[in-house]
């Protein structure tokens, strides 16, 4: 029997340490919340802001909660930037772990549940063109000719009007929001993962790819074109921010920052933030963002534009 | 006489009976603190078991998706109509960059485990083993930018097409795994059984028959399992694999086509997809074909173990 006893006191602090574990994880958001009410009094803010998701957004909420917190009106509120991903973050803000869920298409296109009980806060604008590699000797793509060539019917440059090579497709995964905007917008249709396309998800990697291989296609945000590659006119419509802006330039979406129901008071400050002259005005232009506040057209879930 | 004797004998007692409980409570504390461990180790052992078990059948049992599709379709189209989710592009991928990657590793690796131990033993210990270490330290994104860089490109020039794939992917996996296979070996080879190379020695073999008739068919179990491990960790690999691999979900034609491998469709999707629809659970049952074949692995390991040890 006295050998037993060590391991039975053993399997129960192993027991309580689990409870601890479990209970403290469940008791975080309700402290947050506790922490909100209790503080509606005085002027200072507190609380913890988690912000989870698309590693396309990641940069500029990482500054602008860089500089959120050093603000002194909010010093008492600690911002925490977590990637992930659009899906990692709209999970997890829909089940509650995060307070902010990061995502660069809207909820209802990746959720399969619980989308209505999210509210949208779009930040920021993205717009993004096809790029190609500079020797492929084409500037300008019809959208039928662009279809065709993810589509696989068109397989070399000469067929638009380049030189003779061979297309090679740089894509993203076809869960990426950056392709499914691309889709959406430029292509206007799904396109299947064709043999011997290249499918990479950080932009920097697709963006040396198509610098480096001979006949490569592929889109990238405007905040990575560079010199290496060259970006190719829509319909002989340039992508920059005045056309997207004016809505002339339609491959763009927006930067999505959801919370689960109306965002708790120190979020919400959060939030204002972000859309506030400070940051749109600097930092959403300096990383390569629109800002959501110069856009003279909108665009719902569904596509349809508005002026 | 007797008395004192007595006295004496119950005096000792008492004080290796202190000297006794004493010790019985440093052992147990010692007993509780490592089996608390042990415990601790084996829930969380457990508990990703489960984990990756249950959202990876899930897939099968939730989202009915047949095993017969998963494991032999060969059209991946998680957002396609009809959703499809053949997995055979992958894991053949995956086998391939694998099998390619120990092929290439293994002779190399074993070459320098001998020149380390049988030829230079000294300056092998001094210079080439804190070398090889040094080689297992580099972070995967820097093998996978140098082979995004380098090898592909050079591989581009040479073999024409795309440069990226199954080949690509098996180099920069066979620099990877050099110095876990080389390491094992080496151990291996040092710890070969006391007079055997010297007797061979003795009857007057050369150095290269030793290694060869003697040293080698001795160690073999031991000198596969490097093998093994190595194949474990290319099998597992992600981060490099993924910048050289192109990762089209298809079959390639050739080795330089894009391909794509289990780990690095995890990788690329795992993020942009929602937890719990059919896409991130089918990813899940990816992992689980990982998570089983490292058992393999191990198991593979455990009995080349055994041999060796008769």
């Amino acid at each position: 029997m006295l050998k037993k006893w060590p391991f039975i006191l053993m399997t129960l602090t192993m027991v309580f340490a689990l409870a601890a574990c479990g209970s403290a994880n469940n008791a975080a958001p309700q402290g947050d919340a506790a922490t909100g009410t209790d503080n509606k009094a005085a002027t200072e803010l507190t609380g913890n802001i988690l912000a989870v998701g698309s590693t396309a957004l990641q940069p500029l909420v990482e500054q602008a909660g860089q500089k959120f917190m050093a603000v002194d009106k909010y010093k008492g509120i600690a911002v925490q930037v977590q990637g992930g991903g659009s899906g990692t973050g709209l999970t997890q803000v829909s089940g509650g772990q995060a307070d902010i869920g990061n995502s660069d298409v809207f909820a209802k296109e990746k959720l399969e549940s619980g989308a209505d009980e999210l509210v949208d806060h779009q930040v920021a604008v993205v717009a993004m063109s096809a790029v190609a590699n500079p020797k492929v000797g084409v500037a300008d793509l019809k959208k039928d000719q662009l279809v065709q060539i993810f589509t696989g019917k068109i397989t070399n440059w000469k067929q638009v009007g380049g030189a003779d090579q061979k297309i090679v497709i740089v894509n993203r995964p076809s869960s990426s929001g950056t392709r499914a905007t691309f889709e959406k917008y430029a292509l206007g249709q799904k396109t299947e993962d064709l043999p011997g396309s290249i499918q990479e998800d950080s932009s920097g990697t697709v963006k040396k790819l198509i610098a480096e291989t001979p006949g490569a296609i592929g889109y990238l945000a405007l905040s990575y074109i560079d010199n290496t590659v060259t970006a190719l006119k829509y319909d002989g419509v340039e992508a920059n921010v005045e056309n997207v802006e004016q809505g002339k330039y339609p491959v763009w979406a927006y930067e999505h920052m959801y919370t689960k129901g109306e965002p708790k008071e120190h979020v919400k400050a959060f939030l204002d933030y972000i859309l506030s002259d400070e940051i749109q005005k600097s930092d959403v232009v300096d990383l390569g963002y629109i800002p959501v506040s110069g856009m003279q057209v909108k665009r719902d879930a569904d596509g349809n534009i508005t002026k | 006489m007797e008395p004192i004797e007595g006295k004496a004998y119950m005096e000792q007692n008492k004080r290796s009976r202190g000297m006794k409980e004493r010790h019985y409570w440093e052992e147990w504390t010692g007993r509780i603190y490592t089996s608390v461990c042990v415990v601790f180790l084996v829930a969380v052992i457990v508990s990703i078991v489960y984990f990756v078990a249950s959202k990876g059948v899930a897939t099968f049992v939730v989202n009915g998706v047949s095993l017969q599709e998963f494991f032999f379709g060969t059209k991946w189209s998680p957002d396609g109509e009809p959703m499809s989710f053949g997995a055979l592009p992958f894991i053949t991928g995956s086998f391939a960059v694998t099998v390619l990657a120990a092929l290439i590793a293994s002779p190399l690796s074993l070459c320098a485990a001998l020149f380390m131990t049988e030829i230079v033993p000294k300056s092998g210990k001094r210079i080439l083993q804190p070398a090889i270490e040094l080689l297992s330290g580099i972070p995967s994104v820097v093998y996978g930018f140098v082979g995004l860089t380098v090898i592909v490109p050079l591989l581009r020039d040479v073999f024409g097409g795309q440069g990226i794939g199954i080949l690509a992917g098996c180099l920069v996996l066979s620099v990877m795994i050099l110095p876990t296979i080389t390491s094992i070996m080496a151990d291996a080879l040092s710890s070969l059984p006391g007079g055997l190379r010297e007797s061979s020695y003795a009857l007057g073999a050369t150095r290269w028959q030793t290694i060869a008739r003697v040293i080698i068919p001795t160690l073999l179990p031991a000198l596969l399992t490097g093998i093994i491990l190595g194949m474990a960790r290319a099998f597992g690999e992600a981060l490099a694999v993924q910048m050289v691999i192109g990762n089209a979900p298809h079959i390639p034609q050739s080795l330089l086509e894009s391909a794509s491998t289990l780990t690095s469709v995890i990788t690329l999707s795992m993020g942009n997809t929602a937890m719990g629809s059919v896409h991130n659970n089918a990813l899940w049952s990816m992992a689980l074909v990982l998570l089983l074949m490292t058992f393999i692995f191990v198991l593979l390991v455990r009995l080349l173990e055994r041999r060796n040890r008769i």
